[in-house]
């Protein structure tokens, strides 16, 4: 322990967190903000697999039970899978694992966390005010014709893209030039190359989301007619806008993912990657792929033959992309010393999750399935599998990778893996009768449903609850360790990340001395320093 | 295997032409697919147990692999993905155009209900006839905000976009009869779009094309039954007394309704009558305005047909108290929509 204190004790009081520019804390601000998010999205997932539970009404409305899917949707999209990981572990580990002391704009930086705030606030005054029932898609015309209020929550939507668009900015600027000395582009951590992408796709694809939600709302307000047949628009071109963004906002969620999959499984295997250059460039292969394929959300939209046919051959494409990482990841194993810790445990997760969501992904890209498979519970289960599994479970192989780095302490190992147990199994039993359910062609958005639907509909509802108390459970026990963890010293797994060159917590400027870097990260390989 | 891999997979049955040959190819994606995952499970299972951290053991080889097994890796999926993308989509082509001469049916869906108009014969509510055998090619709008056709049992799928026509087509294999759902998330009643295919026979279509409907021999209630069900009432009314999109059919006639503008109504044959062609005059409290009018689609028969079949509705108790239509203590029955209003 060296005599300067660690970020978390320079300077006290509330008042100094909320007006700090140190990237470490912006990162734990966030930190807090999208746990919350994320905790308040499976509240309203809990609710509407409670009513899910019989085939009539359960215990709400079908307007109430609109409303908790529109809710749990934008929740878990807009304030906690896009920002997640990039605002939280990408706010705190990238500068340190280039060698810089901050981002390259660090007040900007706490506006993002501002306007984040800002962006929340709106769009869950105005849902809860305006009883918003478009789902997160918000597909015209029904969002314009409605008689809920669309505006304030498209409003806050584009706020929270005002946010994401400056974190992306910052990012890229900083990667671009507060390099240390010594690292060249090829020497960069993984993590920096998903983030560096995800920052590119933000950059480039938010604006358009937010050009498509202004239409929204004028064609709400205003009777503006854009995407309105009776006024000469097309609510075909609002799908199109919309997933123009809405596609590539995938690899946003999936991509600091991949990130944090890539340096966890490197750590925990205490191994090379099997491919690093596989592994880097794939995801801005991704990046620029993923920004290709959006018309295969509209297979059955009636447009043409042609459009298919090539959205299709596209998305093939990113499918091979995230098979290499995948492949990659599982060799990176091979030969290792691989330690059965908790973000191991979340990495093995993430690998069943994220391989079957993309398997299933294969399957629906292909055109004539996608016919049987559209809008109905098979998507809601592939898409839950590789996005929210990929994501939550990232995430929480992240903060358990990331917990004694942050903060200094460890957490209850036998807990961590409990609940990983239970996040887990409870993810498989919640989504796998969903398949069952896409087959059988059960459509999704149903407040009422066939009773031959019913027993898989039991075992997904029972599914959430454990999820529920998974997470719960990861709660307690984290909170625990922030103040009775025992110290984890500055390296507790015995990693070559970059990240853990500096202290555990890190000093304010994160290095005693500016670091030089010699040779590449995950170089397990080399004698033990 | 067919049949085994259908039932594993909880596929529903395969009515339409096209519904096997898509199967099919779903079985080998599933089967590819889960292999692969099989191989990759064991490897990375094999790897955690195999090279697990030992005490003393934390140094490990630098290993990447051959640039040849990468690309043998990445080449063998490539060419499986594009093999599952030339096939998927040769039969998504098929999907487009119908084989031969096919009936034609417009459909037009709306909040929250779908309307059949075939080109040949008779038009209809929430009720689809179609013969088997033959082609069907539905020619798809939508009166308000996106819809999608949906047949589970057919495998087809068909977005019906305001201010465009869509199409898709299909050949049920047998006569029998399929649920139509709504695929396209549509507002409060989205799961409540009632709707069904009834295939019939070649003779049965015909006859149904000649016009059994404008006879109406027989049990005049009988035959409005059978209207009923033809033009979907029967998915938004019930007749057993519990609550639908619409009030229920149950002791309706001689009851007193309770209408939106808070007046009270008698239900006569007038009434039912003037809700047949102009529903939005007298709603029912508690009700959506959703109905749509039968005007020009209902015949005279077919209405005095509804209207006996509906009188003939009666609960034993109804019965016994009132048999008089004219307002009496006895038929302001608990069974009336307005008992029950008021939760929307």
């Amino acid at each position: 322990m060296s005599a300067e204190p660690d970020y978390l004790h320079a300077t006290r009081g509330l008042g100094s967190w909320l007006t700090t520019t140190d990237h470490k804390r912006i990162g734990i601000l966030f930190l807090w903000t999208v746990s919350a998010a994320l905790l308040l999205g499976g509240v309203f997932a809990i609710l509407l697999r409670l009513e899910l539970l019989t085939p009539g009404r359960t215990f709400v409305d079908p307007m109430t039970y609109n409303r908790f899917f529109t809710l749990h949707g934008v929740i878990m999209v807009w304030m906690f899978m896009i920002p997640s990981i990039p605002t939280s572990f990408g706010n705190f580990m990238l500068p340190i694992m280039l060698g810089a002391k901050d981002v390259a704009f660090p007040r900007l930086n706490l506006a993002s966390w501002y306007v984040y705030l800002a962006g929340a606030a709106i769009v869950l005054t105005g849902m809860v005010l305006g009883g918003t029932d478009t789902g997160w898609t918000f597909y015209t015309p029904y969002s314009s014709k409605t008689p809920a209020d669309v505006a304030p929550v498209v409003l806050g939507v584009f706020v929270l893209g005002v946010s994401t668009i400056i974190t992306g900015i910052n990012f890229i600027v900083t990667t671009h030039t507060l390099r240390a000395r010594g690292m060249t582009w090829h020497r960069m951590p993984l993590f920096v190359w998903s983030i560096y992408a995800t920052s590119v796709i933000q950059v480039l694809a938010t604006p358009v989301l937010g050009m498509a939600l202004v239409l929204v709302a004028l064609d709400h307000a205003l009777a503006l007619g854009v995407f309105d047949p009776a006024a000469g628009g097309d609510p075909i071109l609002y799908q199109h806008v919309f997933w123009f963004y809405s596609h590539p906002a995938v690899y946003i969620m999936v991509l600091p993912a991949f990130a944090v999959i890539s340096e966890t499984v490197c750590a925990l295997s205490h191994k090379n990657p099997a491919s690093y250059r596989a592994i880097a460039y794939s995801s801005v292969g991704i990046a620029f792929v993923g920004f290709l394929t959006w018309g295969h959300h509209m297979f059955v939209s009636g447009m043409s033959a042609l459009d298919v046919g090539v959205f299709s051959v596209l998305s093939m494409l990113v499918a091979i992309f995230s098979a290499i990482k995948v492949f990659a990841w599982v060799g990176t194993m091979y030969r290792g010393s691989i330690a059965f810790r908790t973000p191991m445990a979340y990495v093995i997760a993430f690998l069943v999750l994220f391989g079957v969501g993309g398997m299933t992904g294969v399957a629906v890209a292909t055109a004539a399935l996608d016919v049987h498979w559209h809008d109905t519970y098979f998507i809601v289960a592939h898409f839950h599998f590789i996005m929210v599994g990929g994501t939550i479970t990232a995430f929480l192989a992240g903060l358990h990778y990331w917990f004694p780095k942050m903060f200094g302490r460890l957490y209850p190992e036998r807990w961590g893996l409990l609940a990983a147990a239970l996040v887990f199994g409870g993810f498989l039993l919640t989504f796998i009768p969903q398949f069952l359910l896409g087959n059988a062609g059960m459509p999704r958005r149903y407040y009422e449903y066939p009773e031959r639907y019913q027993a898989l509909h039991v075992l997904s509802t029972g599914g959430s609850w454990l999820i529920g108390v998974g997470l719960a459970v990861t709660v307690v026990y984290l909170v625990w360790a922030l103040r009775y963890g025992p110290p984890s010293g500055d390296n507790p797994w015995g990693s070559k990340g970059f990240e853990w060159l500096a202290p555990s917590p890190p000093p304010p400027h994160n290095f005693h001395e500016t670091p030089v870097i010699t040779h590449g990260p995950h170089e397990y390989f080399r004698p033990e320093a | 295997m067919n049949e085994l891999m259908r039932r594993l997979l909880m596929l529903p049955e395969q009515a339409s032409t096209i519904a096997g040959p898509l199967d099919r190819l779903h079985y080998a994606e599933f089967l590819a697919l889960n292999l692969i995952a099989l191989v990759l499970g064991a490897a990375g299972l094999w790897f955690l147990v195999r090279y697990r951290r030992r005490p003393g053991r934390l140094a490990t080889p630098r290993f990447t692999y051959p640039v040849w097994l990468e690309a043998t890796f990445i080449g063998g999926l490539l060419a499986m993905f594009l093999l599952w993308f030339v096939l998927g989509y040769r039969q998504y082509l098929g999907f487009q155009v119908p084989p031969g001469e096919a009936v034609e049916v417009y459909v037009t869906a709306k909040q929250w209900m779908w309307k059949f108009a075939n080109a040949e014969g008779p038009s209809a509510v929430g009720v689809m006839t179609v013969p088997a055998g033959r082609p069907v090619k539905l020619i798809l709008t939508s009166r308000d905000v996106i819809h999608s056709f949906y047949v589970p049992d057919f495998r087809i799928k068909q977005d019906a976009v305001p201010g465009r026509y869509t199409t898709v087509w299909f050949e049920a294999r047998e006569p029998g009869r399929h649920q139509i759902l709504c695929a396209e998330y549509c507002g409060t009643g989205h799961s409540q779009m009632p709707g069904e295919v009834v295939v019939l026979s070649g003779r049965d279509y015909d006859a149904w094309l000649a016009g059994e409907r404008v006879t109406g021999e027989g049990d005049l209630a009988a035959f409005g039954q059978r209207v009923a069900a033809d033009q979907g009432c029967l998915g938004c009314h019930t007749v057993n007394g519990t609550r639908g999109l619409g009030p229920t059919w149950r002791d309706l006639y001689g009851s007193t309704v309770s209408l939106t503008d808070g007046s009270r109504v008698t239900a006569d044959e007038a009434y039912l009558t003037e809700s047949m062609m102009d529903p939005q005059a007298k709603v029912v409290a508690g009700y959506p305005p959703v109905m749509p009018s039968y005007l020009g689609i209902l015949e005279a028969p077919e209405t005095a047909a509804l209207v006996q079949f509906i009188k003939s509705i009666a609960s034993e108790a109804a019965r016994a108290g009132a048999p008089s239509p004219t307002a009496s203590p006895g038929t302001s029955g608990p069974a009336t929509s307005g008992a029950d209003g008021g939760d929307r």
